[in-house]
Parts: C-alpha cells; structure tokens; sequence
C-alpha cells in the first residue's frame, strides 16, 4: 500500500489512524533494534496527534491527501519539545523551543510524525556511521551501511517502519541512502522548501527533502513541505508544488542527458551496468537519451568541500557550551568551556570539517580557496544552465558503489568524499533531482540513479519518476 | 621633533527601528533582561534571519544625507569570533559590499572648514551584553540587545586634533538625531565612537595605530585622544615601536589599557552570509528616501530665522537637541507669537532642565499645555510672573493649566466692580495709611497698592488698581 492509499483507507475509515499509528510503533520496536534508525520514537505525542486528526476526519474536514500518514524526520529538524540531537554528543538533551517550518506544514495536513532519525552527525557523512548513537545497518545486508547522511530515513522506509521520511540534502545526503537502500528520494530545488528549524550544516547547499517508496508519495509530501515561508527569505517558491496525478505517463519525446563521463572511472561495474540500463529503459519508453560530456567533473567534490565546510564552521561555532547542549565538567576558564566542550562533543568528522573550513576562510587562505570555489560553482552553474537549454533533464549514476561494508571506509574520509562525485553538484548549483532505484549489482544490493532538472523543474522531474515506475510495473 | 596626529573615526550609531534586524523582537533599551529575545536573536539551532527592510531604508537615508554613494546590489557577510555575548558566534554585518560608500560631511572649527571623508557605512547587529558580578564572580547574559540594528560609520583619517573628531561627532550626531536615524544617547550606548590613531613627523609617513574603544561621552573622547597622543609620542621620542593593538579607555583612571594585540588579533574569517539574499536598492526606492528626507538641522536654522525672525544665536541654542527643536516648532505653530515661543524655550524650558538635572533627550512636556500659557499671556490675561508659575508647575507635574489658573485665581482680575470693592476694603482696614497719604506721604500709596494686590491675589491688572484707588483717595 502507498502512503497515498494508506491515507485514503484512513478517510474511508477502513483503519482508524491510531491503528495505523500503533501499527507503525510496534514495527520500529520489532525491528529498529537491530537496524539503529531512530534516534527517539515518539509513541505518546504520535498518539495523541493521531487522536487529533482522527477527529477531524471525522468531523468531515477536507484533509490533505496524506493525513493521518505515519512520517518520521531526520533528527536535524527542530521539533518542539523532542529533543532534536543531529546525532551529536554536542546537542544531547537539547529539546528545541519551536517547531521547524516543516513540522508545522506536516502536523496541518494531519500527518502523525512517529520519530526522529538517525543519521550522520550534523550531516556529515556519506554512511551513517559518525553518528554518536552508532551506525544505522541497512535493511538489506544488515553487515552494510544504510547510506548517508539521512541514513535513518531511507532505512526505514527501506524496513517498512514508516512510508515516509524527510530527509536533508546538502551534497547527496538524501539521493544516496536512497540508492543504497533502494528507496525513492526527491532533492528539491533549493529554496522550495523553508530551511527554517533545520539544523544548518551549510546553509547555501541544505535542503529538506523526502523519502518514500514510491514517486508519487514523495511528491505529494514534497507537496505539503514546500512553499514560501515568512521565517526564510531564501525560501521563494511562491506557493506549494502541485503534482497532478494523471495515471499514465508519456515518456516519449523526452529529452535526456547522459554525462558520458560519469561513466568512465572510478565506478562499480555494477553500478555503471544498472544505471545505464535504466537510460535504456528510457529510450525504449520513447525518451531521447544524448550522451554528453559533463564539464567540472574534476572539480565538483573539491569546491564542495571547501564551501560546506566553511559554512560549516560557522554554523557549528555557536555550540560552545554556553547556552545548551554539551559542557565539559573539566572546564574552568571561558576558553576552556570552549575548547573541551568543543573537543569532547564533537565527534572526528565534524572536527574535520570545522577545521578545513576554519583554514579555507583564514585571512591569506581565503582567495586561494574560498574564493576559487565560488568560482567553481559558478561556473558548474552556468554548465548546467548550459546543458538544460539541451535537455530537459540529466540521468547520471547516485554513487560510484553499492552499500558498502560498515567500518569498510571510515578511516578513509578522501575516499568517502570522492563517493559524492556525481550527487555534490547538484547541490552547488541549487538544482532538484530525484534519486530512484534500479536494480541490483552482482553483490545483490540495491543500485540508484537520478533525475536531474533545472530550478523549481520538480513537476518534469516528477512526471519522469512516475513513468518510470509504470515501466517496472 | 614636530608630531602630527592621524586619526580616523569609526561611530556605530543603534537605530530606532521598532523591531530588531533579523526577527521581530522590539529593539528597545532598558527591559528587563531576556524579555525582548526569541529563538532567531538567541541564535538557537537551526533559526534563520529576517532582514528588516527598515534599516536597509535607514542606512540609504543616511548614505543620501553623508552624499554617499549607494551600492545598490549590497550583501551580508558573516563576522566569526567567539564571545559569550555573541549567541551565533558570528556578527552578521557587511565587509566586501557596504550599502553605502565614498560619503563626506563637512565640518567647522577654530581653524576653519574641513571635509571629513567616509568611507563606508554598513549594517550589522548588535551582540548582547554580560553582566558580571564582582560578588559571586558569577558573569550574567542579557540577550535584549542582540540584533538591534547598527549602522557602523567609517571616516577616513582625515582628523588631526580632538576638535576636529569633537566637531565631526557633534554634526553626525545632530545629523543622526534630526533624521529620525538614532537617538544618540551615549551613556545607553546607542552611539558609540572607536577612535584609530597614529602619530608620525610631520609630513612623514603613517606610523602604527592603535585603535581606542569605549568612549561614552565627548569629554572622554577628548581625554582619551590627548592620553593616546602623549603616549604614542613618547613611546616613539624614546626609540620604541607603537604596536599595533585595540585599547580599552578608562574615564575614571584616566588612562587607556591594552586589549589586544595584532599578534593575537582575531581572525574573523568573513565570508557571505548565505542565509540572506542579496539586496537590491531600486530607484524608486532610492527616490522616494532621497524625497521623503527630513529637515536637518542647519536647514531649520536657516528656517527659524527667516520664518520666525529669530537670531542665528538663538536658532543655534534650539537646535542642539532635536526635541528641543521640535518642542519649538510645535509651539510657534500652536502659539499666537513665534516671539513669545522662543522665548520660553529659551528661557524657561532651557532653565527648567539645567534645574532639575534633565537631559534633552528626556524631554517631555505638552506642547499644548504650554502654546495655551503663551497664549493666554499674550491675550493679557494673566501676569509674568504666573505665567512662569504655570509653566513650571505643566513641566514638573504636568497640570492641566486652564484648571490651575481657575483654582489660584491667578486670571488678571480686570473686573472694576472686584477691583473696587478690593479697593475700598483695604481703605477702610487701613486708616492711618490713608491719613499719612492725605497728610503728603507718597510711599502710603505705594503701601496701599500692595495691599490690594495682596488682596487680589496678585492677579489685578495693575494700571487698573493705581486708577481705582487713586480716584478712591481724591474722594475721601
């Protein structure tokens, strides 16, 4: 059943929403255990939301097409009163005061959030295993990671704890979990959705996104998160994406790029086998699919790095064990509170990341690097400008490799950091794209790609998704 | 050795906006503690800024008045440090795009006209404050000021002496105060003055300055100048090195301390905010601000003597503080004689304040209440001396003075048939002055004439009285 139908059997009172509720907890409880999802699963407050929305259902109130819908949320989204930790020692018993934009939008259309989800720590990370309360074990080889950094939330919907999840993406932290666990993802465009109560990792690349298995349920939560919100001025889509939800797609005529390569080094075999068997999919669905050369490619993770990193430094310099979250009992002096809590709360990822950005923006650094990022993205984002006048959109591999064993690479952060070559792009020029599974490798685990579309293209990228879908059934 | 001073002057001037920069928080001063703060000010995880367009039109306002250029595409940058008062570890403020650039303003002093060169003025917030306590060593955080809009002020270093920055500060100030822009109160510290300063022979090349702060008030500025000149000076007339470093100023002692030096200056490692868009200044923005200017005060100078026939001296007194002004304005369009309006203003508004110890940016009295005394002073209707009673008693306690005037009886009393039977009262109770008159002393009149007024309670219109008893004696 789709989140869709789910809310639909809701309405027609097949199932009350507790029960749909109670459903979903007692899976999280059977099975969380063993796959480390959550971070807290929050049963009482679900209930009594659930209580309140069956009570507008029965009032007869025209709700959204996903009420009563179990969803859970990466645990970097501010939710008032549970605690919201970003998977860090640094925010352990920090319960934020206000609700993200996001939540609000989720609780007016009557959707039940159950939990929050475990994932890197402040997103950083491509498997899920820098969180502070351990590696999230994919639901299909339980010896893998889950993807991530939204680890969490494509695992469970990969499980089946809940039908969907959100999600943020700031360099592919939503599309690559997704195509490790083989569910369906949407990255929208940055300023669809308001960043208001996320947890900044970097700002100028983040964006909330949402995870499920199946286009339509994805785009239909996308469709009740996005829009103009007073509390962020980058936010700017003037009003909610509307997804129609015509029953058969046309695929033909549709005209698709293949960065050519993607394709040539560094990629699994099985992973390069997948993918371009989803373009040929296409073709034969009628879409005209041109090879390409992506230009940047060398570049992309480089500037990347440099950019999410020195706004993450900033971002992060306001956890100084002053206010809330994690103090050292050691500390004595003001620089030392600082220092130590810093050091202490801080897990290995995160220090490394403060500390290239905090070298990236040092007076004497900054123009050799910062600056030439700017650049960088600059220019990647007149390319895909460039290439969008061709296309309507770009079909390009997730990641290089499948799910890969945990403790496999965390010792090796370049190595991690070349696993975003094809994803971090995306988010350097601010553009939507959908990550959808297809197929398997040799090793049995799941293989994605992705839909890549020009600014506030979610509608072209969505009707694609769909038809694509409707190929497989 | 002849030693010549360099010094440029960075003002940071808080805005009257209602509302903060980057939330809706008032701005105000003097709350209690963490009353005005709200998840975005407290910088908690996760919350994003608003920009407040109002300071975007303030900073444009003054840009225009400075004749500064406007960047017309400007943006924020994030300034990094760690400070317990600074909840997001960084200011958000503006380095590589300031809003407005390249203005002058031009000052007098002593030696003559000078023009001051500024450089840029950019928008920013304001960081909160600690408050310790020396009992407990305990240090407090007040966060009602973080996010109250600043515009930060940068001259050139166009100054060589403490008049020329006293000079420059009092017509920014004024310029300040009369656009609506800040209320420059410096002992709350919404204007603030950080002083650069090097010294170096005359004609040479510029030597190392120091950068002085915490100066809250004119006279410190002045002492703190002077301190840092001698210093720097001897210093150098001894074979040493001026280093490069801030100092904090301490009126009390006199003396400035060393804060830090530029071996362990701050890296601040600014760079874009990315959580702002960045601003664009239309034209018909920028026409309706540069329309919509308010009168400065060297215009209402050139106003007040022309429309109100008053002297440049006196024009000049009422322009030293806006509400001064503005209370003028109000009662030479309310009041029958502009004369008369400066008059009090000048006379008994200026004379209460210096009385009872009140500075003019706590001025506050009805102008009203007050255009009605002038009023009914000019029209005779009361005397001087109650006109000044009244005056006094509507700035002290704001009375209503109608009803006040009612209850002493102090209306000038031109009622013949009052006067009279006053008159023939004070006659009858006092015999023997009426035989010494009649018997040539002229000093019984006198006598006589203050009786009636007593009588009448000092308000008997006074050619009236000497008429009626005069009359009265010749016929007894």
């Amino acid at each position: 059943m789709t989140a869709l139908e789910l809310s639909m059997a809701l309405k027609s009172k097949e199932m009350s929403v507790t029960e749909a509720v109670l459903a979903c907890v007692e899976r999280i409880r059977e099975a969380d255990s063993e796959l480390n999802s959550f971070i807290n699963v929050c049963a009482d407050s679900a209930l009594e939301q659930a209580a309140r929305v069956q009570k507008r259902i029965d009032g007869g109130e025209a709700l959204s097409p996903l009420a009563g819908v179990p969803v859970a949320l990466k645990d970097n989204i501010s939710t008032r009163g549970v605690e919201t930790t970003c998977a860090s020692k640094m925010l352990g018993g920090y319960v934020p005061v206000y609700n993200a934009t996001v939540v609000d939008r989720l609780e007016a259309a009557g959707m039940v959030i159950v939990g929050k989800l475990n994932m890197d720590e402040f997103a950083m990370g491509g498997s899920s295993e820098t969180s502070y309360f351990g590696a999230v074990k994919n639901p299909l080889d339980k010896s893998r990671v889950a993807g991530g950094s939204s680890g969490g939330s494509a695992a469970a919907v990969a499980a089946g704890l809940v039908p969907l999840a959100l999600g943020s993406d700031t360099g592919g932290s939503i599309r690559q979990p997704c195509s490790f666990c083989g569910v369906t993802g949407i990255k929208p465009t940055y300023g669809a959705v308001s960043r208001y109560g996320l947890i900044a990792y970097a700002s100028s690349l983040d964006q909330i996104g949402t995870l499920g298995n199946h286009a339509d349920d994805c785009a239909a939560l996308l469709s009740v998160i996005s829009g103009k919100a007073h509390e962020d001025g980058t936010c700017i889509l003037p009003k909610p994406f509307e997804f129609e939800n015509n029953n058969a797609e046309n695929l033909s005529g549709v005209k698709i790029g293949l960065p050519r390569n993607y394709f040539e080094k560094g990629i699994d075999v099985g992973v390069k086998t997948a993918v371009l068997e989803a373009a040929k999919r296409f073709e034969k669905a009628g879409a005209c699919i041109e090879e390409f050369e992506m230009p940047f490619m060398d570049y992309a993770v480089e500037a990347y790095y440099i950019i999410a990193c020195a706004e993450a430094s900033s971002n992060l310099s306001r956890y100084d064990g002053i206010k809330y979250g994690y103090r050292s009992e050691k500390a004595e002096t003001l620089s030392e509170v600082y220092r130590m809590s810093r050091s202490e709360g801080f897990g290995l990822e995160v220090k490394r990341r403060i500390m290239l950005g905090s070298f990236v923006l040092s007076s004497g650094y900054y123009d050799a690097y910062y600056k030439k990022a700017l650049q960088t993205r600059a220019l990647i984002k007149c390319a895909y400008d460039e290439l969008f006048q061709k296309y309507d959109m770009l079909l390009s591999p997730v990641a290089p490799t499948t799910a890969y064993k945990i403790g496999e690479n965390i010792n090796d952060p370049l190595k991690m950091y070349m696993g975003d070559i094809y994803t971090v792009s995306v988010n350097l020029a601010g553009l939507p794209a959908v990550s959808l599974p297809c197929g398997r490798a040799e090793n049995n685990m799941p293989v994605g790609f992705q839909l890549i579309g020009e600014a506030f293209s979610e509608n072209k990228l969505i009707h694609a998704a769909r038809g694509y879908e409707q190929l497989n059934c | 050795m002849i030693w010549e001073t360099v010094m440029g002057l960075e003002v940071h001037a808080e805005l009257s906006t209602d509302s903060k920069i980057f939330c809706g928080c008032s701005a105000a001063f003097g709350s209690e503690p963490n009353t005005l703060v709200c998840p975005v000010c407290a910088g908690l995880p996760g919350v994003l800024p608003r920009l407040n367009e109002n300071v975007v039109e303030y900073a444009v306002r003054l840009g225009l008045i400075l004749d500064c250029d406007i960047t017309r595409h400007c943006k924020f940058d994030r300034k990094n440090y760690f400070y317990p008062d600074l909840p997001k570890a960084y200011q958000t403020s503006q380095l590589y795009a300031p809003i407005c650039r390249n203005g002058k303003l031009e000052i007098e002093t002593e030696n003559g006209k000078k023009t001051i060169g500024i450089r840029e003025i950019h928008m920013e917030e304001d960081a909160g404050k600690l408050i310790h306590d020396p009992l407990n060593g305990n240090t407090a955080m007040d966060f009602n000021r973080c996010g109250v809009p600043l515009l930060e002020i940068v001259t050139n270093p166009d100054f060589s002496d403490a008049e020329e920055v006293n000079a420059y500060l009092e017509r920014l100030r004024e310029i300040l105060l009369y656009s609506g822009i800040c209320d420059c109160k410096m002992q709350e510290g919404s204007m603030r003055a950080d002083i650069n300063l090097s010294v170096r022979e005359r004609g040479g090349e510029l030597g190392t300055r120091t950068e002085m702060k915490n100066l809250n008030s004119f006279k410190a500025i002045t002492r703190a100048i002077e301190f840092e000149q001698k210093r720097q000076i001897e210093i150098l007339e001894n074979g040493g090195e001026v280093i490069q470093e801030t100092r904090r100023w301490d009126d009390n002692k006199r003396q400035s301390y060393g804060m830090r030096s530029k071996e362990n200056a701050q890296d601040y490692r600014y760079f874009p905010e990315p959580d702002l868009l960045p601003i664009s200044i239309s034209d018909s923005m920028l026409k309706q601000i540069q329309e919509e200017l308010p009168e400065l005060a060297h215009e209402k100078r050139a106003r007040y003597q022309e429309v109100y026939g008053i002297t440049e001296r006196e024009a000049k007194l009422i322009t030293t503080h806006k509400n001064i002004s503005s209370l003028f304005e109000d009662l030479a369009e309310k009041s029958v004689l502009a004369r008369e309006a400066a008059n009090l203003v000048l006379g008994e508004i200026m004379r209460l304040l210096n009385t009872h110890d009140i500075l003019p940016e706590n001025l506050n009295v009805n102008s009203n209440k007050l255009s009605y005394l002038i009023n009914i002073l000019s029209q005779g209707k009361i005397n001087r001396n109650s006109y000044k009673e009244a005056i006094q008693e509507v700035f002290l306690n704001d009375i209503n003075p109608e009803e006040y005037i009612e209850q002493k009886g102090l209306l000038i009393v031109n009622d013949e048939t009052a006067v009279l039977s006053a008159v023939n009262k004070i006659l009858e109770n006092n015999a023997q002055a009426v035989s010494d008159y009649k018997n040539g002393k002229e000093k019984a009149f006198g006598f006589l004439m203050g009786q009636v007024m007593r009588e009448l309670r000092g308000a008997g219109e006074a050619e009236m009285v000497r008429l009626m008893l005069e009359m009265r004696l010749t016929v007894i």
